[in-house]
């Protein structure tokens, strides 16, 4: 079903109104801002996996002309609050700057002040740190044991969390099913690695009282967490949520640097500005993925049946417990993936290890879930020699079947998912791609053919924060939308957060045009700054086309109203006997008796004798959703309604192995894809296809890697590798739309798609390619020498 | 350090500027000539973000020191546009098929695409991937790139 045809705006194609200043050159992104006087900040990095920190001399540095400060984590961790931490852990201290004890290599325990960058990294050289070298560790298995080195002393041991949930029967599913399984599926540390490194500029101007801040942030809460930090009421910090973030995809959340700015700003009582160069970004600025060990169990019977599903995940959170460790509670939404599987154990665990902390990454820990599950399913196929399509098909829940409340508590929305599956099957022509895979077999070649079904939860919600840490009761997650409509009739539209690339302007223009029949172009979507903004949770968790977009709708509902109210009352009739028409109000069946958009807005704005007795002057109005189905706390059981709507989607790749070199090489791509009523179609596919590259840069090439001496040896793009358009296949993208019933237009998210479903379809096909020879690999990435040390091994 | 006189034309119009010898030519062209158009992304010429054209070849502004570039012609991101403002029809392209998300990689991806419609009007998609195979974007996949560039040597071929 094609849901265009509903709506004026809504799902048409449209020009993004965010690009033309990309395509000029003129985005402004944090390093563009400058400031007279402005002081840049080089970090120093400890060079040990954990090190006791004895002395800091920094005489030197001070010495060179041009350095104004050096700023140490001992000053810093006397002057601010400690970070939030997603979990109840008040042991363990997050901090900008190391202080006493640097417990990773690249972890930042100085920062240089100085006229210029040049000058900052001239003088970091010269600052003496004294360091002893204590024991630590990496594996996150290794973590666990009783005599491993622990990264936290004041913690007693490495474990940040640790929680086991049933929900069913899963004990007497598994002992009435008469088939199981166990295996073990890798996924490894990677990230999204943004092209823009983080970057912060800070001033504070003590005669307003105010800490002006342009960062590349995408971060709930930013302010807020500014101003704790700080001890400087919220209303003293000004966020520049215009600035153009260039990439984050749920990264960029540097607390940590935009603390120490904004301390050395107050300090020095000049702007500040710190932008990461590369190795700064990838070894210091604690903005690693998932690391995560999955040891999975499943209960299924002789038709392929899935009965009960055991997750046992172990995450290597590394550092400090930012928001990562909630990272394992997203999935918690999706947690039997799309399937009808009647009980699930999920057993959570997060480690602290001594490399780089964890921040969110696009998925908040769905994608490696999904990988996961998706590997459980074609082991299940291969044991009974039934295709993985028809496993899936016989799993997989029905379109009669919504709302579909699975084991954790959360109630999938709506979807049609075997039309998916049969669409794009259709699509990609599964038989002649299993032909083109064969013949390539028999050329000698090692070709496979991938198949993945997985879910994207969308609607970005809180709950996992009181799942995973009982003192927290948040359950508000809102967004809003302010508009005004001004003397002269033009629309202005504000939203309370930054954008990295998700068109946010194009988003509230649309839906605001689609409630107000107005045309979008002479909408002007802005970005308020954090003092004047209304409440906003940024766009985390494939949240703003539901939550930015209803918020919209709910604001342009009150205008339309209004207008409606002001026509009522110089019409001298009831609301109900009027027609709203492109702005313009007239009564109804009489065409001719009608004010017009312009004169609504006048008579609003100057005509107060011709407004309803007591209504309020001008013409604007704001909305504030609550997530819907959200305000809710967990269950004691730990079930949760955790997010709202659920698109879908189903990947096809072909690939081939060189058996020579073990590369892939991805010949075909085939997705089908349900994220409800889509927005903007381009902005859609490029979300779509930027998962994809995503996924299978995780799949196929991504990983930070450490050595046994806790360095990190992947810290620059010639090492962890980000594939480019030699490695990502033109993809062929297959539409369906099965409206949400709980949003505006019936829209789900999408700014997560491809990514949560192209590592597990990538697997699946090297996979299938690695068959024939009897061999398999369940770790991400695979990387040519992991295949062709499998091969060749 | 020994500060140096750059004198150097960009996007047709001459500049002089001082710079240490250390001073890279992106950080030239950004921080003396505010040219922010041009990104930084990796440092080290892997990711083409800070793409420009020096005497009319692509390269890597991040490698090179500004003393280098120093009597030569530099294009950049803001030299793309037309004279009287428009966008050219690479550029319009890019808009029309939503060549991009955040923007940060555009800069780049538009020179290198740039240079290889004026020395190749009529690229295959492979000519296309190759010519901006090393342009790094963490956004699109890259789809809709080739899509505009497509659509720009078509444009171009029509007379646009």
């Amino acid at each position: 079903m094609d849901t265009a045809s509903k709506f004026k705006f809504v799902s048409k194609r449209r020009r993004v109104k965010e690009d033309r200043r990309f395509v000029t050159g003129r985005g402004r992104f944090a390093a563009d801002y400058k400031m007279s006087g402005m002081l840049h900040v080089a970090m120093i990095s400890s060079p040990y996996a954990c090190a006791e920190i004895k002395s800091i001399k920094s005489e030197a540095a001070l010495a060179v002309p041009g350095v104004h400060y050096v700023l140490t984590g001992e000053e810093l961790a006397g002057h601010i609050n400690p970070l939030l931490s997603g979990l109840d852990l008040p042991s363990v201290k997050r901090l900008p700057l190391a202080n006493g004890r640097a417990r990773y290599a690249g972890e930042w325990v100085a920062a240089v002040v100085a006229d210029t960058r040049h000058i900052a990294e001239d003088a970091a050289e010269l600052v003496e740190i004294d360091y002893e070298m204590l024991d630590f560790v990496i594996d996150p298995e290794e973590a666990l044991k009783s005599d491993a080195p622990i990264v936290h002393p004041e913690k007693g041991d490495n474990v940040f969390f640790d929680k086991k949930w049933t929900w069913g029967d899963v004990e007497g599913d598994f002992s009435r099913a008469p088939r199981s399984l166990k295996l073990r599926a890798r996924w490894s540390r990677n990230s999204t690695v943004p092209i823009e490194t983080f970057a912060v500029t800070a001033n504070w101007d003590d005669g307003r009282s105010m800490l002006d801040v342009w960062a590349s942030i995408q971060m709930p809460k930013y302010p807020e967490q500014i101003a704790r930090a700080l001890g400087i009421p919220v209303s003293s910090v000004n966020v520049h949520f215009d600035v153009d973030v260039g990439g984050s995809y749920g990264l960029k959340r540097g607390i940590r640097q935009t603390v120490i700015v904004s301390y050395l700003t107050r300090k020095l009582r000049r702007p500040v500005r710190f932008i990461e160069d590369r190795l700064e970004n990838m070894a210091g600025g604690e903005m690693h993925g998932p690391d995560r060990i999955f040891d999975m169990e499943v209960a299924y019977d002789d038709e392929g049946i899935m009965h009960s599903l055991k997750i046992k995940a172990t995450d290597d959170c590394g550092c400090y417990p930012g928001r990562a460790p909630l990272q394992l509670g997203k999935p918690v939404s999706a947690i039997v993936g799309p399937y009808r599987i009647k009980s699930a154990e999920y057993h959570a665990r997060s480690v602290s290890t001594n490399k780089t902390s964890q921040e969110a990454v696009r998925g908040f820990g769905q994608a490696p879930t999904n990988f996961a599950i998706e590997t459980v399913v074609d082991r299940i196929a291969k044991e009974l020699g039934i295709s993985r399509a028809e496993i899936r098909r016989r799993n997989l829940i029905k379109s009669d079947e919504f709302p579909w409340r699975i084991p954790s508590g959360s109630e999938y929305d709506s979807g049609d998912y075997h039309t998916v599956l049969a669409k794009v099957m259709e699509a990609a022509n599964w038989d002649a791609l299993v032909s083109k895979r064969d013949k390539l077999r028999e050329r000698g070649q090692l070709a496979g053919l991938g198949l993945s079904t997985c879910l994207e939860p969308s609607g970005g919600n809180s709950s996992f924060e009181p799942l995973f840490n009982p003192k927290n009761d948040t359950t508000t997650w809102m967004e809003s939308c302010l508009i005004k409509v001004d003397m002269l009739g033009g629309i202005t539209a504000m939203m309370g957060t930054s954008t990295s690339g998700q068109g946010h302007e194009t988003l509230l223009a649309v839906t605001i045009a689609e409630v107000l029949e107005r045309d979008p172009e002479t909408i002007r979507a802005i970005h308020s700054s954090s003092v004047t903004a209304l409440p906003s949770n940024s766009p985390v968790g494939s949240r703003m086309a539901i939550m930015l977009g209803g918020a919209a709708a709910g604001a342009a509902k009150k205008i339309r109203a209004q207008l409606i109210a002001i026509a009522a009352h110089n019409f001298q009739l009831p609301a109900d006997r009027l027609t709203y028409n492109g702005g313009d109000v007239h009564v109804e069946n009489d065409p001719d008796r009608c004010l017009s958009w312009h004169q609504l807005v006048d008579i609003a704005h100057r005509r107060y004798h011709d407004m309803p007795i007591g209504s309020e002057p001008g013409l604007q109005a704001q909305h504030t959703w609550e997530v819907p189905t959200g305000g809710a706390m967990p269950g004691a059981d730990g079930t949760v309604q955790m997010y709202p709507c659920y698109a879908f989607e189903a990947h096809i790749p072909l690939i081939s192995i060189d058996p020579g070199t073990g590369l892939v090489k991805i010949l075909d791509y085939f997705i089908g894809h349900d994220c409800g009523t889509v927005i903007n179609p381009d902005i859609v596919r490029g979300m779509t296809f930027g998962g994809i590259a995503h996924g299978i840069g995780a799949a196929l090439y991504e990983k930070f890697q450490y050595d046994d001496s806790g360095q990190l040896q992947a810290g620059t793009f010639m090492d962890y590798l980000l594939p480019s358009t030699h490695e990502i296949p033109a993809i062929e993208m297959i539409k369906h739309y099965t409206p949400s019933p709980l949003t505006e237009f019936g829209q789900k998210g999408s700014g997560e798609s491809g990514y949560l479903g192209a590592p597990a379809a990538i697997s699946s096909a090297v996979n299938d390619a690695l068959a024939p020879l009897g061999k398999t690999i369940e770790t991400l990435p695979m990387r040519a020498r992991d295949i062709e040390a499998l091969l060749n091994g | 350090m020994s500060s140096h006189t750059i004198k150097i034309t960009v996007n047709g119009r001459p500049y002089q500027g001082q710079a240490e010898a250390r001073v890279t030519l992106v950080d030239f062209l950004r921080d003396a000539l505010d040219l922010t158009g041009t990104h930084v992304g990796c440092e080290h010429g892997v990711c083409g973000a800070c793409s420009v054209l020096m005497d009319d070849k692509p390269i890597r502004s991040c490698l090179i020191y500004a003393v280098m570039a120093d009597g030569h012609e530099i294009t950049t991101v803001e030299g793309l546009e037309k004279e009287d403002g428009t966008l050219s029809p690479l550029q319009d392209a890019f808009w029309e098929n939503h060549a991009m998300q955040c923007g940060y990689c555009t800069p780049g991806m538009l020179i290198a695409s740039h240079h290889l419609l004026r020395t190749n009007p009529s690229p295959s998609e492979a000519e296309i991937r190759e010519a901006i195979g090393g342009n790094l974007c963490r956004c699109t996949g890259y789809q809709q790139i080739i899509e505009a560039v497509q659509m720009a040597a078509k444009n171009i071929g029509d007379g646009a």
